[in-house]
């Protein structure tokens, strides 16, 4: 009813490759961003924005770059936790070694550490497809969480052995250590995710990000026509990662404070990859909403019995939770294993053409 | 399919023409073997600049294994292939793109999860250069490259009639139309030589006709040279102005459609003799 293009034509070319050709959706963004850069801040509490929204943006930038590798380009990685430690750690580095740097530019630049890395251990892609390539990269996740603990040099030699974020300040505002407000956090982690998230909608849908798809649907054909299978491959590998170091660096940053070794586990991996297959494959918007889901949904179900005046134990409310949305999981995928992103699709389309079945 | 032997008729060319053209690919002496399979033993044939090849022969015979040489993507343990007058040295499957050679195969192999403007356009791929930063960008250089050969697509998508599937995800089309749009996938590599691998496969009548009526047009509008494997042998004698004729991996003969039909050797091929 409200929801379709009638009436809306286009008279070139450049309008019919609009990000968003259709007016409603262009409109829909623009209040979700409004909601995201002014009614929350103006409007949550600090809880709200340190427990949901800033893990919540950190989750969604790790699952765009795992979503880029697998959804977009068909390489399956369980190292996503490993690169995102590595972001973690190269901004610790490159905040000890340039102490008076701006703190968020040495966040963006740590993704080049990852990307680098990440390049290196999509070397095997050239040989190893599908589930193989993911025990692969499981190297990567060992191996690097490995060099975490073993390499002291990375956390400084610090007794503990983890990397507690440095005090740095921007423009005069305390943007990381532990007197930033959750404010200013908040709005750092908003700011490089809606960047980054643009950028890569650029990329995907020209040349480089056709390439990418051309590789997932059919290496063989891909190759025929011109596409260079390694230099492609390493080129996701690349980009992931760089996205999923700076997410990785921004979970330290802006989040945790604190952060060792465990925190980049493949527990991690698993989570990011979760989101990911939840969210929909091959969909930027779709991994804001697995991430949603997989981060959200538990915070707030852990409130829904105290809401509803049941006295429980933590520990019970704690298993229920995972019950839960396991059961969640398992009742989406059955519904659409395409994903978040595939239902709001079909949902869409069903409004088009609304009352009509078709 | 008569309409299409009238075409062929008044086309600019006759066929008796077609020996004096120019030699676009030559194989000499190929041989191809897995191991101790022998798919194609010690064979030879040219490709001439505007005509339409056929490759014909019984299932099993070595055709497909005969293009994937062609294209780079096996590479013959003997015998040499000439392209435009130089002897290729052995080369990358992805080379072949840029070398002007463009296919499509016999089990369609579309990019599935894109839309019809996707596939073709994923064509133009080698012809597009805007690198990563500008692509990060969008705005500017790469989107007026976009835009430009967007304009080369559409005249394909017009060519082919297909306007009405532009942006539906190729996997949920018939196979008749996925066919074509693989087919308007290699056209938009303009490629100097096409190979189709069983372009007719599985189609009913109609969709024939459509595909035999893209194939001459294609040939005699962009000047395309044409070389095509079919199973169809009414489409192939129409379409094609020279045959080869595999079986167990040797060419058992070579000359126009009259000719090989009235083969000894073509015959037996086809209908069983008893050793």
């Amino acid at each position: 009813m409200f929801y379709r293009e009638a009436g809306q034509f286009k008279t070139s070319y450049k309008a019919d490759q609009a990000l968003m050709p259709i007016l409603q959706d262009r409109v829909g963004l623009a209040v979700i961003l409004i909601i995201a850069f002014a009614v929350i801040p103006a409007t949550a509490n600090d809880f709200f924005l340190t427990s949901i929204m800033i893990p919540f943006l950190v989750f969604s930038l790790a699952a765009i770059g795992l979503n880029i590798l697998t959804g977009f380009c068909g390489q399956l990685s369980l190292g996503t936790g490993a690169f995102m430690g590595v972001g973690a750690y190269a901004a610790y580095k490159l905040t000890s070694i340039f102490p008076d740097a701006n703190v968020i530019v040495m966040v963006l630049l740590s993704g080049v550490f990852s990307a680098a890395i990440g390049a290196v251990f999509g070397l095997p892609s050239l040989r190893i497809k599908g589930l193989y390539l993911a025990v692969t990269t499981l190297a990567a996740q060992f191996f690097l969480e490995w060099c975490f603990i073993r390499i002291p040099w990375l956390y400084n030699y610090n007794a503990s052995g983890a990397i507690e974020v440095p005090h740095r300040e921007v423009f005069g505002i305390v943007a990381s250590g532990a007197e930033a407000t959750p404010l200013a956090r908040y709005f750092i982690v908003l700011g490089i995710t809606v960047f980054i998230a643009l950028l890569m909608a650029n990329v995907l849908r020209g040349r480089i990000g056709r390439s990418w798809m051309m590789i997932r649907d059919m290496d063989i054909a891909a190759e025929l026509m011109g596409i260079r299978p390694l230099r492609t491959k390493l080129m996701a590998f690349a980009v992931s990662s760089y996205i999923c170091g700076v997410a990785g660096a921004m979970m330290v940053f802006f989040w945790l404070n604190a952060a060792e070794p465990s925190s980049y586990s493949i527990r991690l991996s698993f989570q990011i990859l979760f989101m990911v297959i939840l969210g929909g494959l091959g969909s930027l918007s779709g991994a804001f909403m697995g991430a949603a889901f997989i981060w959200i949904l538990p915070v707030i179900l852990k409130f829904v019995p105290g809401l509803m005046g049941i006295d429980l134990a933590a520990e019970t409310i704690e298993h229920a939770t995972f019950m839960i949305v396991g059961a969640l999981i398992i009742f989406f995928l059955i519904v659409e294993p395409h994903g978040f992103a595939r239902l709001w699709a079909i949902a869409k389309q069903k409004l088009r053409v609304w009352p009509f079945p078709y | 399919m008569n309409a299409i032997v009238k075409e062929k008729a008044v086309a600019p060319e006759p066929a008796a023409e077609t020996a004096k053209r120019e030699v676009l690919l030559k194989v000499d002496n190929v041989s191809l073997s897995f191991g101790g399979v022998k798919a194609i033993t010690d064979i030879s044939f040219d490709i001439q600049k505007g005509e339409i090849r056929a490759i014909i022969g019984p299932n099993g015979a070595g055709k497909t294994s005969m293009l994937n040489v062609i294209n780079g993507f096996y590479h013959p343990q003997e015998g040499t292939i000439t392209w435009q007058g130089k002897v290729r040295r052995k080369m990358k499957p992805y080379e072949a793109a840029s070398n002007g050679i463009a296919r499509t195969f016999q089990n369609v192999a579309l990019f599935k999860g894109m839309t019809t403007l996707d596939n073709i356009m994923s064509g133009r791929s080698l012809k597009m250069h805007r690198n990563f930063f500008w692509q990060l960008l969008w705005h500017g250089p790469a989107a007026n490259e976009e835009i430009e050969h967007r304009k080369k697509v559409e005249e394909i998508i017009d060519f082919l009639e297909i306007q009405a599937i532009r942006k539906t995800p190729v996997g949920k089309l018939p196979y008749g139309l996925q066919k074509r749009v693989e087919l308007g996938r290699a056209l938009a590599m303009e490629p100097d030589l096409l190979l189709l691998d069983e372009p007719m496969a599985g189609m009913n009548l109609e969709e024939k006709e459509d595909m035999s009526r893209f194939i001459v047009d294609v040939n005699q509008e962009f000047g395309t040279t044409i070389a095509l494997i079919e199973h169809d042998m009414g489409v192939v004698m129409d379409l094609s102005d020279r045959v080869v004729v595999l079986d167990y991996g040797k060419k058992i003969a070579d000359g126009p459609p009259e000719e090989v039909q009235a083969n000894q050797d073509v015959i037996d091929a086809y209908l069983g003799v008893s050793h």
